[in-house]
């Protein structure tokens, strides 16, 4: 996959953010149209600081974001109507049923009700929330709900999805069926960007991946330009990604 | 040192995690906040002393010689703070039932159940005899200085009263678990707790009206009807009373009638807690299926769409409708008084706007709170592409909505009656309203909905400000209803008050 023919949909330049220490370090970062990126790096290292600072959740103290083009910064809700968020805890409203909870999203994302009905029934089909439907997701399970805000972010049809570790507490069914869903996005010219703990996720489902550590890059590209960034062949992403942090830590 | 898992090792331990969780609270962690947390403590029993001395320096010189009425006056005002102290037992009861923070440690451990539950309830009992004793502190304080020692009395009653409510709480809980079951009694023990609390004061302003057209919760205390049925003086049921005034014999009683009643039901209760709370951790939410408000997704404004997403919440979580809509509780009796002297214009609405007002006030600052603070979807929202200025207005759009549907009847009725009366009240209603939804927007925090009841714990500056801008508020009115410009002065404190707290509130920072 040549992935420099491809548009860029998320482009980072020069990405600060200080809390009490420095979470994210002058941060560099381009995904393309159409990829699955997958960040990885341990605890801290500012991976989720970085996705939040995208979709607006935070405001970088420097540097720019720009999806699709579009300047997150300057103008953060042309930004927000392509790209969806979807956090390890999944938030949603307990009192209302997924087929109104995807009714509030499409209203609030301001789509043809329609279409959004027709898309919402699409996705309630593919991730087996039709018998719970008009359930209210109180009594739902972690998994449940975690498909029912999956739903939420993927029914105003999002140019970027960008995901913080959502496979997390998942059961192999649940995690399967997400991880398919996300396939699928991107083979329909979605951008997916996921953070992960599961490295074999990350190696099996994306076209490059990125490790960050103490907020900045420390490498990125495919499990092979890793590999061969560690000088070492034949050997697991679990063992190149210590490696890198490994002499990040000892180069720091 | 005490034996581990031995009754008082649990006792310490139970005293060592309530003690932290109580500094936790005032101080939030911070060195500098205890410092201001134990200022403002001491400003508080300041202001508290000085609105004893206000309130009961009058009452100082009743003596155990005292009439029927004064034993009266006296016993109605235990009964209505023993009424309230079951109203919050009752809540301390129905958390520790349904918190599963250490419940797997402790029955998964050899430790006794029965004795760690026995411990659990003497600390619900030890803190709500406490906060009794510290809240009743400046009135016993002021009536023992201007009155003598003998007032001092007063605190064990007071801790008796503490310890009579805790057991109730828990006989009462314990029946419900009974009655209705596991799950059902969450819900239904705070809608108790929280009618107790407002029963006997509405109950009083009820009788009020009907005996002396005033809407004065005294009024009926002092009634010839309540004095002519009232017990002979001799009777034990003044024992209370009686003991406030310095009978000591009666002291002894009733101090040994409450604790000897806790400890009854301790030890009664201890093993059915402990059933009852592995009942409760088990139980998941029920499956509610619902009906569609329409056969397909309809085209809405986002700032509909949020509009109307809160007031469905709000609708379908009666715990929450419980909370919040206490305040129109309270407006039972203005709207009965309006009902009896519909049409006298006898200039009851002086006293009947500001409560009108002051309850609107109070009803908007929780659903405020709900719906700025308690957003269950904060990144969803957040992440939308809508400007937040959008997302906020359409919040405060669902709280003025709602409070405007509540009082729209009464204001309606005022205004038939009175047209000035009508527009001094409406008037009032959205000032209070949008004060205290201005104060929630100034100091709004990210939190759950069902964490409801521990906003007025969250930020203090925040509860008092709210509770002085309603007061404020309803001041005016009383003053604009009276037609006196006066009202200009209190509404200036009230705009005061939102000038204070926008250069303090940390939302500016």
């Amino acid at each position: 996959m040549n992935l420099q023919n491809h548009p860029v949909a998320l482009a980072l330049r020069g990405v600060s953010k200080r809390f009490d220490r420095l979470a994210v370090d002058a941060l560099d970062l381009t995904v393309y149209g159409g990829e699955f990126y997958a960040l990885v790096g341990p605890n801290g290292a500012g991976k989720t600081t970085t996705l939040r600072m995208v979709v607006g959740l935070l405001r970088p103290d420097t540097g720019s974001i720009c999806i699709e083009g579009i300047d997150a910064l300057s103008d953060p809700v042309a930004a927000k109507q392509i790209t969806a968020w979807l956090s390890d805890e999944p938030m949603i409203y307990d009192k209302l049923t997924p087929y109104e909870y995807l009714e509030f999203v499409a209203g609030l994302w301001r789509i043809e009700p329609t279409a959004a009905e027709a898309r919402a029934r699409e996705l309630i089909g593919w991730l087996g929330l039709e018998p719970h439907a008009h359930e209210r997701c109180e009594g739902f399970s972690k998994g449940m709900r975690q498909k029912v805000a999956l739903a939420g972010a993927l029914v105003h049809d999002p140019k970027l999805i960008i995901l913080d570790e959502p496979l997390t507490g998942l059961d192999a069914g649940t995690a399967r069926q997400v991880k398919n869903v996300l396939r699928e996005r991107v083979r329909a010219g979605g951008t997916v960007i996921m953070t992960t703990h599961i490295l074999e996720v990350a190696e099996r489902m994306a076209d490059r991946i990125g490790v960050i550590a103490g907020g900045r890059l420390i490498a990125e590209g495919t499990l092979d330009d890793l590999r061969r960034q560690t000088g070492k062949t034949a050997t697991s992403l679990e063992d190149t990604f210590l490696t890198l942090v490994a002499e990040q830590v000892a180069a720091a | 040192m005490s034996q581990p898992a031995s009754l008082t090792w649990l006792a310490g331990h139970e005293f060592r995690l309530g003690w932290r969780d109580w500094v936790s609270l005032m101080t939030a962690g911070g060195r500098t906040r205890a410092r201001n947390a134990t200022v403002a403590l001491i400003l508080f029993a300041v202001f508290m002393h000085v609105f004893a001395y206000w309130t009961v320096a009058s009452y100082a010189d009743a003596n155990l010689a005292s009439d029927t009425a004064a034993l009266v006056g006296i016993t109605g005002t235990l009964v209505l703070s023993w009424s309230l102290l079951l109203s919050q037992a009752m809540e301390s009861v129905t958390r520790a039932f349904y918190s599963r923070s250490d419940l797997d440690l402790i029955l998964t451990s050899p430790a006794s159940a029965r004795k760690v539950f026995a411990v659990r309830m003497g600390r619900i009992a030890a803190a709500a005899v406490a906060i009794a004793v510290l809240l009743a502190a400046p009135f016993i304080n002021v009536l023992a200085m201007l009155g003598g020692s003998r007032w001092l009395a007063a605190y064990g009653v007071v801790a008796a009263m503490g310890a009579v409510a805790t057991a109730a709480a828990l006989a009462l809980t314990i029946a419900l678990f009974r009655i209705v079951g596991a799950k059902r009694t969450r819900l239904i023990a705070q809608v108790v707790a929280a009618v107790i609390g407002a029963a006997f004061v509405i109950g009083l302003q009820i009788a009020a009206i009907f005996s002396a057209g005033s809407i004065s919760r005294f009024a009926a205390l002092h009634s010839n009807w309540m004095l002519l049925h009232a017990p002979d003086t001799g009777s034990g049921f003044w024992w209370p009373a009686r003991a406030m005034l310095g009978d000591y014999v009666a002291l002894a009683g009733v101090v040994t009638f409450g604790f000897g009643l806790l400890c009854a039901s301790i030890t009664l209760f201890s093993r059915r807690f402990g059933e009852h709370a592995v009942r409760a951790a088990g139980v998941s939410a029920a499956t509610v299926r619902q009906r569609r408000w329409s056969p397909g997704f309809r085209r809405r404004a986002p700032g509909r769409v949020l509009r109307h997403k809160e007031w469905a919440l709000l609708q379908r979580d009666p715990w929450l409708i419980s909370q919040t809509l206490m305040q129109v509780l309270y407006l039972i009796p203005p709207a009965l008084l309006l009902w009896v002297t519909f049409g006298d214009r006898n200039g009851s609405y002086v006293v009947l706007i500001p409560v009108v007002v002051m309850a609107a006030g109070q009803l908007a600052g929780g659903l405020a709170w709900l719906s700025i603070s308690g957003e269950d979807a904060p990144d969803l929202v957040a992440t939308a592409p809508i400007t937040s200025h959008r997302v906020l207005w359409a919040k405060v759009e669902a709280v003025i909505g709602m409070v405007a549907v509540i009082f729209a009847p009464i204001v309606a009725m005022l205004t038939l009656d009175a047209v000035f009366a009508g527009i001094v009240c409406a008037l009032g209603i959205l000032s209070a309203a949008a004060a205290a939804t201005v104060i929630q927007l100034c100091f709004r925090v990210q939190a759950r909905r069902s964490q409801f009841r521990r906003r007025q714990t969250s930020s203090r500056l925040a509860t008092f400000a709210e509770a002085f801008s309603s007061i404020a508020w309803a001041a005016t009115t009383a003053l604009a209803s009276a037609g006196t410009w006066a009202a200009l002065g209190t509404a200036a404190i009230a705009f005061a008050i939102l000038a204070g707290v926008w250069l303090i509130s940390p939302s500016r920072a």
